[in-house]
């Protein structure tokens, strides 16, 4: 059904009224009586050990209700906040994590790890008893450095050499061989920078405990509230999962950083109990800085062998990844499952061979960042082919057609363990082509050297591996919980609809996509639908958003769910025609016998389902409603070419993005508009990480990019007027087609960006971010 | 960060060394200096209200005097807390010649900082030692060259 509110449709996101005029209703926005201020105490060494803590001092502070140190926790039999992920090392050995108890006890190993807690009847109160606290530390040095940290002093007892895993993947002999025959071997050293989340809404945490009931309810900025409460339950041990109510109500951004269980919360909501009164915690920006898990951070060498002719033969690559001082909760699947696996990118690259050790530094855990691992992959994959091309001599747009794989290779299984659906690589790259106008840059470029500037086009042709599933291939790499997702349709007695859904929005427009794909499907208004998130006990357990899986697998689990629906009330229908079910057809909300002026509209099916008067009730239950947990067969893989223009002022050093193309295959598409919006968002983060953005940590471990001041985010007037665009080869294993968009900009763009500038400035290789001064300084050097 | 310098004291060597370890010099010389006892022979406790940019707060320093050759040289060894503002630490060496009526004086000092302090302030802490120091050697010349 084509309509204004249907599938396909640009619907205006109907949660923006409230998030745009103040009213969305955050974590720190609910209060409850009796409530307490939870302020934490942390760590401004990067390594040292625990000498004393006395918290005499921060009891004595008026209005403080309580203060306490990890000991207090580890009496309680409070667990150690786990990583979700087994990898295996080479040699078939687990990896190694260290314990991490979630207030430091012994030692703390980064600048901002907790070691203390204080509660007030006031977060002021609660703040100076933090000031209160008098703790002696005996100083270490820290380890800091990625490069040599498996050479550097040992962080952890329990971790030799600060190496957790020594990963690999693909076939090295045939790599090797490769290589041995090839005409030409492009090589880079790549350091991808470390970046630092920012979602606009900080980190919260509400915990509170009904002694009554001995439930604990837990209000907190999560992505995943049901993932939050499985870890709280199993690992961390505070109750059991149905004493325990994790409500993550509307949050503002994650990007990743949301998806993780973090010592704040846990210790917020173990203390409710502890104080007897609710315990509320709300990150200032400078603890969102220290203490959210920060993104990317790896070393790597890297390697494509081409033959004369500029086939692929090969690649190789050597990658250390920087762990941060814990293994957070999905941490040790990123530079692996998430890495490794998408080397063949869109190419027909035969031999491929992946090395990764991950490594511990007295730095803020790394994890999952808007593309996790794939925006590293196709970083690597993109900054070599467009160096072979330049070294070759070879146009970069032939070259990577010459390598792409083609239309009729689908399904295509890569040297790296993925097996491709669909997908058109070309009709990407030549609609972006047009776009960019390629054929008019020579002369574009002459006209910005006649005036003394420099001009640079850069591409990026990119695949991800998303909508996060199937629970079988992940189980089998070693997670640690499955990856489906469940869905409840519930309709109303007056043929309303209500939707719950496992996945979370954090800025998504669930609201608005989940809606549409419903009341298209059921032939019903789009207001008329409704759709419930982010709680525990409303939806079944499902495992959240991330891995931009919301409508890959989300939004099958719906669509299976609504499915159900339909023949219910179809039986329904039947009955109450007073015919076969087989004999009713239903289309656009109305149930009719083809060939009669029978009909009924599915306003009245439902009115009946739930006014059962004469049913026959040993073959028709009353009721419509259904649920579905749906585990779809493969991850989905969109792919897209990105296609960047630069101008750089000589004298200077600033660059300019005079233009940005991205056409990407997303597959079918329920909303345009907010797909363009998740385009638009992740474009302007993959570009902040080429020009702008790092994460810095002075050689005593102090994050000097510790704000606003010295940690660069893109705004506007950095950014030019996209240029966004779709080609379409719909997904073949789910029932929707949808392929997920949520990261496909982040992970495009940034090798786009450095391509085009290391292009202007006719060198090969960069570090990121290209700021100003970095430019500039590789211009004067020639 | 290092900064360096030297100044001419218009005054003898023994007379500008016994001032160096006045603690009622020292906390007039410091800007920002609210408290400063001596605790034993070679070690001070003080409390000194400094601003880094954003950053405003009280730290309570513990100084010690090491390598001290009277009436030359010592260097002061600081180490301060500024409570949620983090923390300080650094090293002030001063080495007097002595030329008669009059006493040469150089310094080298070294500071780095930590916590709040190095994440919002790290780009500002360069200033902010530099005006210190400037502040303490210029108060410090100024006991003579003020009264002749």
């Amino acid at each position: 059904m084509a309509t204004e509110t249907g599938i396909g449709a640009s619907v205006r996101r109907t949660e923006d009224a409230r998030f745009i005029t103040g009213t969305g209703r955050y974590t720190d926005d609910i209060n409850v009586p009796n409530q307490t201020y939870c302020v934490f105490v942390r760590s401004t060494h990067a390594r040292a050990t625990i000498k004393s803590i006395d918290t005499s001092g921060a009891l004595s502070t008026p209005g403080v209700v309580a203060a306490f140190v990890g000991a207090d926790l580890a009496k309680d039999e409070i667990g150690d906040l786990p990583c979700g992920w087994l990898v295996k090392s080479k040699d078939g050995s687990d990896m190694v994590a260290p314990p991490h108890p979630p207030i430091a006890t012994e030692r703390v190993n980064y600048v901002g790890e907790p070691y203390a807690l204080v509660i007030g009847e006031t977060v002021k109160a609660a703040k100076d008893g933090a000031e209160a606290i008098v703790a002696e530390f005996d100083m270490q040095n820290p380890v800091l450095d990625v490069a040599s940290a498996t050479q550097s002093e040992q962080i952890h007892e329990s971790v030799p050499s600060n190496r957790s895993y020594d990963w690999e993947l693909g076939d090295k002999a045939a790599t090797d061989a490769a290589f041995e025959n090839a005409a030409h071997v492009t090589s880079l050293d790549i350091v991808n920078n470390r970046l630092i989340p920012n979602a606009i809404e900080p980190r919260a945490a509400l915990g509170s405990y009904d002694a009554a009931s001995e439930t604990y309810t837990l209000h907190t900025t999560s992505q995943n509230p049901h993932l939050e409460r499985l870890v709280l339950a199993a690992f961390v041990n505070i109750a059991p999962e149905a004493k325990l109510h994790v409500i993550s109500p509307d949050v503002g951004g994650g990007f990743g950083s949301k998806i993780f269980v973090y010592a704040e919360e846990t210790a917020v909501i173990w203390a409710s109990a502890k104080v007897g009164r609710p315990v509320k915690w709300t990150a200032d920006r400078v603890e969102s800085f220290l203490s959210d898990a920060h993104g990317r951070d790896h070393v790597t060498h890297a390697e494509l062998a081409l033959s004369e002719e500029g086939d692929f033969l090969g690649l190789r690559v050597k990658t250390t990844a920087n762990m941060g001082a814990y293994l957070s909760t999905f941490a040790s699947s990123v530079p692996t499952y998430l890495y490794g696996t998408l080397m063949a990118g869109q190419y027909k690259t035969p031999a491929i061979y992946v090395e990764v050790q991950a490594v511990f530094t007295n730095t803020a855990p790394v994890d999952a960042y808007r593309g996790a691992g794939r925006p590293e992959a196709t970083y690597v994959v993109e900054r070599l082919v467009e160096t072979a091309a330049r070294e070759l001599n070879t146009d970069v747009a032939d070259l990577r057609r010459r390598n792409f794989i083609r239309p009729e290779d689908f399904p295509y299984e890569t040297p790296v363990a993925l097996t491709y659906d669909t997908g058109n690589y070309a009709a990407s790259l030549d609609k972006a082509l047009d776009y960019a106008d390629y054929a008019g840059f020579a002369a574009r470029k002459a006209q910005s050297e006649a005036e003394g500037k420099k001009r640079g086009l850069g591409f990026s042709c990119y695949i991800e591996a998303c909508g996060l599933a199937p629970s079988q291939v992940a189980l089998s790499l070693g997670a640690g919980v499955g990856l489906f997702e469940s869905a409840e349709v519930r309709v109303d007695v007056t043929g309303s609809v209500t939707v719950m859904t496992g996945a979370h929005s954090h800025g998504q427009g669930h609201e608005t996509t989940f809606a549409q794909l419903v009341s298209d499907k059921l032939g019903i208004p789009f207001e008329n639908v409704s759709v419930v998130h982010g709680d525990t006990r409303r939806s079944d357990y499902g495992l959240g958003t991330y891995g931009s899986r919301s409508i890959a697998v989300g939004g099958s689990a719906i669509s299976t769910a609504t499915d159900k629906i339909i023949a219910k009330a179809t039986k329904i229908a039947a009955h109450m025609l007073e015919t076969n079910e087989d004999k009713v057809s239903f289309d656009d909300g109305i149930f009719t016998i083809p060939d009669s002026n029978e009909s009924l509209s599915f306003g009245e099916v439902a009115f009946s389902a739930y006014v059962p008067g004469n049913f026959p009730l040993d073959e028709l239950e009353p009721g419509l409603s259904e649920k579905a947990f749906y585990d779809p067969a493969n991850f989905t893989y969109p792919a897209g070419t990105h296609i960047c223009e630069v101008e750089i002022d000589s004298e200077t050093g600033t660059t300019s993005i005079v233009s940005f193309v991205a056409v990407d295959d997303f597959g079918n598409v329920i909303n345009p508009m907010i797909v363009e919006g998740q385009v638009h968002g992740g474009l302007a983060q993959g570009i902040g990480q080429a020009l702008l953005e790092h994460g810095i940590y002075d050689a005593d471990g102090q994050l000097v990019s510790g704000s606003y001041m010295d940690y660069t985010m893109p705004r506007a007037d950095d950014l030019p007027d996209f240029v966004v665009d779709t080609t379409s080869t719909p997904c073949t294993h789910n029932p929707l087609g949808v392929k997920g968009c949520g990261e496909a900009g982040a992970i495009g763009a940034t090798a786009a960006v450095m391509n085009a500038i290391t292009d202007a400035l006719g060198i090969k290789e960069l570090p990121m971010p290209a700021t100003s001064e970095t430019v500039w300084r590789a211009i004067q050097g020639g | 960060m290092e900064f360096q310098g030297e100044s001419n004291i218009p005054a003898p060597c023994q007379e500008v060394w016994d001032a160096l370890l006045d603690p009622e010099v020292l906390k007039e010389c410091i800007d920002g200096c609210q408290e400063m006892t001596q605790v034993s022979e070679h070690q001070y406790l003080a409390k000194v209200r400094a601003r880094i940019g954003p950053v405003r707060t009280t730290f309570s320093a513990n100084i010690q005097m090491v390598d001290v050759v009277a009436p030359t040289s010592y260097t002061l060894e600081v180490s301060a807390t500024g409570g949620a503002a983090g923390f300080g630490k650094g090293s002030a060496s001063i080495s007097l010649e002595d030329h008669g009526p009059e006493t040469q004086m150089h310094y080298v000092v070294n500071g780095v900082v930590g916590g709040k302090l190095a994440q919002i302030g790290s780009r500002l802490i360069g200033g902010v030692i530099d005006k210190l120091t400037t502040h303490f050697f210029t108060k410090f010349v100024e006991r003579w060259t003020l009264q002749t």
